[in-house]
């Protein structure tokens, strides 16, 4: 999955759609995320960066992983497969 | 103030309100220029508009009649307004203005004062009614909207669109009407207020996005810079917005430009959808309130606006600042009785 390349994602969590001017806040997580799928990482790669980072178990991150990815496609902020 | 070229401009639009003309906006992208050594004659039409009062901003402002008064009562004045206070350029900003200023384009020459404005077949074109034919001539996706001019024409609403539409007035205001009698009611009031006729446009769901562009008349882009409005007023205008980065705005923009040769400034109101369709939705004929956005990303429309009526060259500009935003606010300005005496009995201040 690839994030649109007019969105901006500022070291504060702050993301800015260029197209549409939507703009959208994230917590530090949410932040790392997007910049590690901005950097060309799949859900797999990211997983297992969160999982030796912080102390989650791998099936409550995978649910709140598949839910954030769902919102990124809800707002188009990742390019149609 | 050596090289810089001294000059006298004309400006109409003084009304700063929570519906704003577009007059404040121009002045200040001129008087941000570098290139002019400028006075501002302020022209309004109200004693409380407040560009009036901006002494920082307007050198002096003289009263007019509305231009529903008759296009030789209308020039007698601004002539007589000349005689005093030489004019170099005049900039109308008001839809109203527009087709009076266009016809008086010859005589006001004759005056050395110069405009910088489409042409009545480019004015009439894009008039509101006649929306549907501008998107079939320039291949342009437009919403589906017909004309009224009273209630008998009622039925045809019910027989040609599903609700919601939007009941729009011929310069200004538009409301959206859900049935027939939000449709009555809409009616009464645009056409109390513009006069008829009054457009019935399908209501297209999306996102308003916006562009403000120069054209020099010939085909070329000579500015333009696209936003989303952020905040919107109760009047439906915007409060706050962010430049953005289109490519189909900007593909719209100049196609548009090239293809109907416009001359002067426009406003391109158009609805991007959920499905990233773009329909136009109105060409506003001049410059929009919210121009000083484009000044402050890095477009000067005003000054190319200003070098162009007076034969200079200029180049196209093509580049703008992304996420560039600007935020209206309201401001409390003092002013003394004597001033709004003298606006009220002189005509003049």
């Amino acid at each position: 999955m690839k994030i649109k390349d007019n969105i901006s994602i500022s070291k504060s969590g702050f993301v800015f759609d260029a197209k549409t001017g939507e703009s959208f806040s994230l917590n530090p997580t949410g932040r790392e995320i997007l910049q590690l799928l901005n950097l060309g990482k799949d859900e797999n790669e990211i997983k297992e960066y969160i999982l030796t980072k912080y102390d989650i178990s791998e099936s409550i991150f995978t649910r709140h992983l598949d839910d954030f990815i769902q919102m990124l496609r809800h707002f188009n902020l990742t390019e149609t497969e | 103030m050596g090289n810089k070229l001294k000059i006298t401009i004309a400006v109409t639009g003084l009304n700063n309100t929570d519906n704003p003309g577009p007059g404040i906006p121009v002045i200040r992208g001129i008087r941000d220029s570098e290139l002019f050594d400028v006075r501002i004659i302020g022209l309004a039409y109200e004693n409380l508009e407040p560009g009036i009062y901006m002494s920082d901003l307007v050198d002096i402002t003289y009263m007019l009649p509305y231009p529903s008064i008759g296009m030789e009562a209308y020039m007698a004045r601004i002539l007589q307004i000349n005689e005093q206070d030489s004019i170099d350029i005049i900039i109308p900003n008001l839809d109203s203005e527009l087709h009076t200023f266009i016809k008086a384009e010859k005589l006001l020459k004759r005056h050395n004062i110069q405009t910088y404005l489409p042409t009545l077949q480019q004015l009439d074109e894009r008039n509101k009614g006649n929306l549907v034919l501008y998107g079939e001539k320039y291949n342009i996706q437009v919403p589906k909207s017909i004309t009224i001019t009273s209630h008998n024409d009622m039925q045809r609403i019910e027989d040609e669109f599903t609700y919601p539409v939007l009941v729009k007035g011929k310069f200004y205001d538009a409301y959206v009407a859900n049935n027939p009698e939000q449709v009555n009611t809409a009616f009464n009031k645009v056409s109390a207020k513009w006069g008829l006729p009054i457009i019935i446009q399908q209501f297209i769901q999306g996102t308003e996005v916006n562009v403000v562009a120069l054209g020099d008349g010939t085909g070329n882009t000579m500015a333009a810079v696209p936003m989303r409005k952020q905040y919107i007023t109760d009047k439906g205008k915007a409060w706050s917005g962010v430049t953005l980065n289109d490519p189909n705005l900007m593909e719209m923009t100049h196609r548009l430009i090239k293809e109907s040769r416009w001359k002067g400034g426009m406003e391109l109101e158009i609805i991007r959808t959920e499905k990233n369709e773009y329909y136009l939705i109105e060409i506003n004929p001049r410059i929009p309130a919210w121009v000083y956005l484009s000044v402050g990303a890095g477009q000067n429309i005003p000054e190319a606006l200003v070098l162009l009526a007076l034969g200079k060259e200029v180049k196209p500009m093509t580049e703008y600042e992304v996420g560039k935003m600007f935020i209206r606010y309201s401001y409390d300005l003092i002013g003394d009785l004597s001033d709004f005496e003298k606006i009220s009995m002189q005509g003049k201040l």
